[in-house]
Protein backbone atom coordinates (compact mmCIF):
# COMPACT_ATOMS: atom_id res chain seq x y z
CA UNK A 1 0.00 0.00 0.00
CA UNK A 2 1.13 3.52 -0.26
CA UNK A 3 1.71 5.67 3.01
CA UNK A 4 1.39 9.21 2.62
CA UNK A 5 2.88 11.86 5.01
CA UNK A 6 1.50 15.21 5.19
CA UNK A 7 2.67 18.70 7.13
CA UNK A 8 5.39 18.22 10.14
CA UNK A 9 4.67 14.50 9.83
CA UNK A 10 6.30 14.84 6.34
CA UNK A 11 9.22 17.14 6.97
CA UNK A 12 9.80 14.91 10.25
CA UNK A 13 9.96 11.86 8.57
CA UNK A 14 11.48 12.96 5.26
CA UNK A 15 9.72 11.95 2.58
CA UNK A 16 5.99 12.23 1.64
CA UNK A 17 5.25 8.91 -0.02
CA UNK A 18 6.02 5.16 0.28
CA UNK A 19 5.07 1.98 -0.61
CA UNK A 20 5.11 -0.14 2.25
CA UNK A 21 4.46 -4.12 2.15
CA UNK A 22 2.64 -5.08 6.00
CA UNK A 23 0.89 -7.87 7.59
CA UNK A 24 -0.52 -5.24 9.88
CA UNK A 25 -4.14 -5.48 10.45
CA UNK A 26 -5.01 -1.94 12.13
CA UNK A 27 -3.35 1.52 11.53
CA UNK A 28 -2.28 1.03 15.00
CA UNK A 29 -0.56 -2.07 14.02
CA UNK A 30 0.99 -0.02 11.26
CA UNK A 31 2.12 2.69 13.28
CA UNK A 32 4.03 0.19 16.13
CA UNK A 33 6.12 -1.35 12.83
CA UNK A 34 6.77 2.20 11.22
CA UNK A 35 7.93 3.22 14.61
CA UNK A 36 9.76 0.05 14.93
CA UNK A 37 12.20 0.92 11.55
CA UNK A 38 14.08 3.95 12.59
CA UNK A 39 13.93 6.60 15.01
CA UNK A 40 12.92 9.53 12.36
CA UNK A 41 10.02 7.62 12.85
CA UNK A 42 9.39 6.80 16.23
CA UNK A 43 9.96 10.36 16.66
CA UNK A 44 7.07 11.00 14.23
CA UNK A 45 4.55 8.70 15.68
CA UNK A 46 5.67 9.71 19.58
CA UNK A 47 2.10 10.91 20.41
CA UNK A 48 -0.38 9.78 18.32
CA UNK A 49 -2.87 12.00 20.25
CA UNK A 50 -1.40 14.65 17.99
CA UNK A 51 -2.00 12.64 14.86
CA UNK A 52 -5.17 11.78 12.26
CA UNK A 53 -5.44 9.35 9.91
CA UNK A 54 -7.17 8.78 6.98
CA UNK A 55 -7.52 5.42 5.67
CA UNK A 56 -8.10 5.78 1.22
CA UNK A 57 -8.62 9.32 1.60
CA UNK A 58 -11.82 8.88 4.86
CA UNK A 59 -10.81 10.08 7.86
CA UNK A 60 -11.10 7.45 10.53
CA UNK A 61 -9.20 6.36 13.61
CA UNK A 62 -6.16 4.18 14.65
CA UNK A 63 -8.04 0.98 15.30
CA UNK A 64 -9.90 0.88 11.71
CA UNK A 65 -8.68 -1.69 9.89
CA UNK A 66 -5.80 -1.48 6.67
CA UNK A 67 -7.01 -5.03 5.31
CA UNK A 68 -7.35 -4.30 1.45
CA UNK A 69 -6.37 -0.50 1.89
CA UNK A 70 -4.02 1.20 -1.12
CA UNK A 71 -3.57 4.04 1.06
CA UNK A 72 -3.27 5.23 4.50
CA UNK A 73 -1.83 8.71 4.85
CA UNK A 74 -0.98 10.38 8.53
CA UNK A 75 -0.87 14.08 9.29
CA UNK A 76 -1.70 16.63 12.06
CA UNK A 77 -4.79 18.02 12.98
CA UNK A 78 -6.14 19.55 9.84
CA UNK A 79 -5.66 23.69 9.56
CA UNK A 80 -8.07 24.77 6.61
CA UNK A 81 -10.13 27.81 6.19
CA UNK B 1 -23.05 22.78 -6.26
CA UNK B 2 -19.33 23.89 -6.72
CA UNK B 3 -16.11 23.16 -5.28
CA UNK B 4 -13.12 24.40 -6.26
CA UNK B 5 -9.50 23.47 -4.61
CA UNK B 6 -6.75 25.95 -6.43
CA UNK B 7 -3.19 27.25 -5.97
CA UNK B 8 -4.67 30.61 -8.16
CA UNK B 9 -5.96 33.75 -6.86
CA UNK B 10 -10.11 33.84 -7.55
CA UNK B 11 -11.81 36.89 -7.74
CA UNK B 12 -14.33 37.38 -4.75
CA UNK B 13 -16.27 39.72 -6.13
CA UNK B 14 -16.76 38.33 -9.48
CA UNK B 15 -17.55 35.00 -7.75
CA UNK B 16 -20.45 36.50 -5.19
CA UNK B 17 -22.16 37.86 -7.95
CA UNK B 18 -21.79 34.80 -10.40
CA UNK B 19 -22.92 32.68 -7.41
CA UNK B 20 -25.76 35.35 -6.51
CA UNK B 21 -27.10 36.13 -10.59
CA UNK B 22 -30.44 34.93 -11.76
CA UNK B 23 -31.48 33.10 -8.74
CA UNK B 24 -35.33 33.87 -8.31
CA UNK B 25 -36.55 31.97 -5.88
CA UNK B 26 -33.87 32.56 -3.01
CA UNK B 27 -34.20 35.32 -0.78
CA UNK B 28 -30.98 34.95 0.92
CA UNK B 29 -27.42 34.68 -0.40
CA UNK B 30 -24.74 34.39 2.30
CA UNK B 31 -20.44 34.56 2.00
CA UNK B 32 -17.89 34.40 3.45
CA UNK B 33 -14.29 34.81 2.82
CA UNK B 34 -11.20 34.07 4.56
CA UNK B 35 -8.02 36.40 4.49
CA UNK B 36 -4.23 36.09 5.60
CA UNK B 37 -3.82 37.86 8.61
CA UNK B 38 -0.76 39.18 9.67
CA UNK B 39 -1.20 38.73 13.32
CA UNK B 40 2.70 39.24 14.22
CA UNK B 41 1.81 42.91 13.34
CA UNK B 42 4.71 43.29 10.03
CA UNK B 43 6.35 39.81 10.81
CA UNK B 44 4.66 37.42 8.74
CA UNK B 45 6.09 36.81 5.47
CA UNK B 46 3.84 34.22 3.47
CA UNK B 47 0.98 31.82 4.32
CA UNK B 48 1.77 28.15 3.32
CA UNK B 49 -1.27 26.12 2.50
CA UNK B 50 -0.52 21.92 2.11
CA UNK B 51 -3.47 19.85 1.10
CA UNK B 52 -4.12 15.97 0.28
CA UNK B 53 -4.88 16.14 -3.20
CA UNK B 54 -6.53 12.62 -3.59
CA UNK B 55 -8.91 13.60 -0.84
CA UNK B 56 -9.56 16.94 -1.00
CA UNK B 57 -12.36 17.31 -3.02
CA UNK B 58 -14.24 14.37 -1.72
CA UNK B 59 -13.64 15.92 2.13
CA UNK B 60 -14.85 19.32 0.81
CA UNK B 61 -17.68 17.67 -1.22
CA UNK B 62 -19.13 15.66 1.63
CA UNK B 63 -18.68 18.40 3.79
CA UNK B 64 -20.78 20.42 1.38
CA UNK B 65 -23.59 17.43 1.06
CA UNK B 66 -24.21 17.37 4.57
CA UNK B 67 -25.17 21.04 5.03
CA UNK B 68 -27.85 20.49 1.89
CA UNK B 69 -29.22 17.57 3.93
CA UNK B 70 -29.56 19.77 7.01
CA UNK B 71 -30.73 23.20 5.70
CA UNK B 72 -32.94 23.89 3.08
CA UNK B 73 -30.30 25.53 0.47
CA UNK B 74 -30.41 26.32 -3.40
CA UNK B 75 -26.58 25.86 -4.10
CA UNK B 76 -23.40 26.04 -2.28
CA UNK B 77 -20.31 27.66 -3.52
CA UNK B 78 -16.74 26.87 -1.97
CA UNK B 79 -13.07 27.97 -3.20
CA UNK B 80 -10.07 26.72 -0.92
CA UNK B 81 -6.96 27.78 -2.35
CA UNK B 82 -3.59 25.97 -1.53
CA UNK B 83 0.03 26.63 -2.33
CA UNK B 84 1.78 29.93 -0.87
CA UNK B 85 -0.07 33.44 -0.06
CA UNK B 86 0.71 36.66 1.43
CA UNK B 87 -0.85 38.99 4.12
CA UNK B 88 -4.41 40.19 2.58
CA UNK B 89 -4.40 37.70 0.20
CA UNK B 90 -7.87 35.58 0.22
CA UNK B 91 -7.19 32.10 1.29
CA UNK B 92 -10.97 30.31 0.68
CA UNK B 93 -14.86 31.36 0.22
CA UNK B 94 -17.96 29.92 0.60
CA UNK B 95 -21.58 31.19 -0.38
CA UNK B 96 -24.44 29.47 0.06
CA UNK B 97 -28.43 30.71 -1.39
CA UNK B 98 -31.47 29.93 0.40
CA UNK B 99 -35.03 31.12 0.59
CA UNK B 100 -34.77 32.24 4.16
CA UNK B 101 -31.34 33.63 5.46
CA UNK B 102 -31.38 31.92 8.53
CA UNK B 103 -30.57 28.22 6.44
CA UNK B 104 -27.91 30.51 4.37
CA UNK B 105 -26.27 32.05 7.51
CA UNK B 106 -26.15 28.96 9.96
CA UNK B 107 -25.23 26.77 6.39
CA UNK B 108 -22.81 29.02 5.74
CA UNK B 109 -20.60 28.58 9.58
CA UNK B 110 -21.71 24.91 9.49
CA UNK B 111 -18.82 24.84 6.51
CA UNK B 112 -16.42 26.99 7.75
CA UNK B 113 -16.80 24.98 11.54
CA UNK B 114 -16.56 21.58 9.53
CA UNK B 115 -13.65 22.91 6.44
CA UNK B 116 -11.24 24.60 9.58
CA UNK B 117 -11.13 20.70 11.34
CA UNK B 118 -12.33 18.35 8.63
CA UNK B 119 -10.85 19.08 5.57
CA UNK B 120 -7.14 18.11 4.96
CA UNK B 121 -5.52 21.34 4.68
CA UNK B 122 -2.39 22.39 6.63
CA UNK B 123 -0.93 26.22 7.19
CA UNK B 124 2.13 27.14 7.52
CA UNK B 125 3.18 30.47 8.64
CA UNK B 126 7.16 32.01 6.97
CA UNK B 127 7.96 34.71 9.14
CA UNK B 128 9.96 37.84 7.61
CA UNK B 129 12.88 36.70 9.73
CA UNK B 130 13.16 33.73 8.04
CA UNK B 131 11.45 30.89 10.72
CA UNK B 132 8.72 29.02 9.76
CA UNK B 133 6.17 26.73 11.99
CA UNK B 134 3.09 24.71 11.36
CA UNK B 135 0.18 26.49 12.62
CA UNK B 136 -1.42 24.19 15.48
CA UNK B 137 -5.19 23.30 15.27
CA UNK B 138 -6.96 24.71 18.33
CA UNK B 139 -9.41 23.48 20.66
CA UNK B 140 -11.93 25.79 20.39
CA UNK B 141 -11.80 24.83 16.54
CA UNK B 142 -12.78 21.31 17.35
CA UNK B 143 -15.05 22.74 20.22
CA UNK B 144 -17.35 23.93 17.68
CA UNK B 145 -18.22 21.38 16.01
CA UNK B 146 -20.09 20.01 18.96
CA UNK B 147 -22.53 22.36 18.27
CA UNK B 148 -24.03 20.83 15.12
Amino acid sequence: MDVLYFAWVRERIGLPKEKVTTDAATVAELVAELRAREERYDLAFSDPAALRVAVDQELTDFDASIRNAREVAFFPPMTGG
Amino acid sequence: MRIIVQDAPFDFGQEAETFANGRHDMGAIVTFTGVVRDFRGGGLNAMEIEHYPGMTQKALEKIAEEARCRWSLGDVLVIHRYGQMTPGEKIMMVATAAPHRKDAFEAAEYLMDYLKSRAPFWKKEHSTGGEAGWVAAKDEDEDALTRW
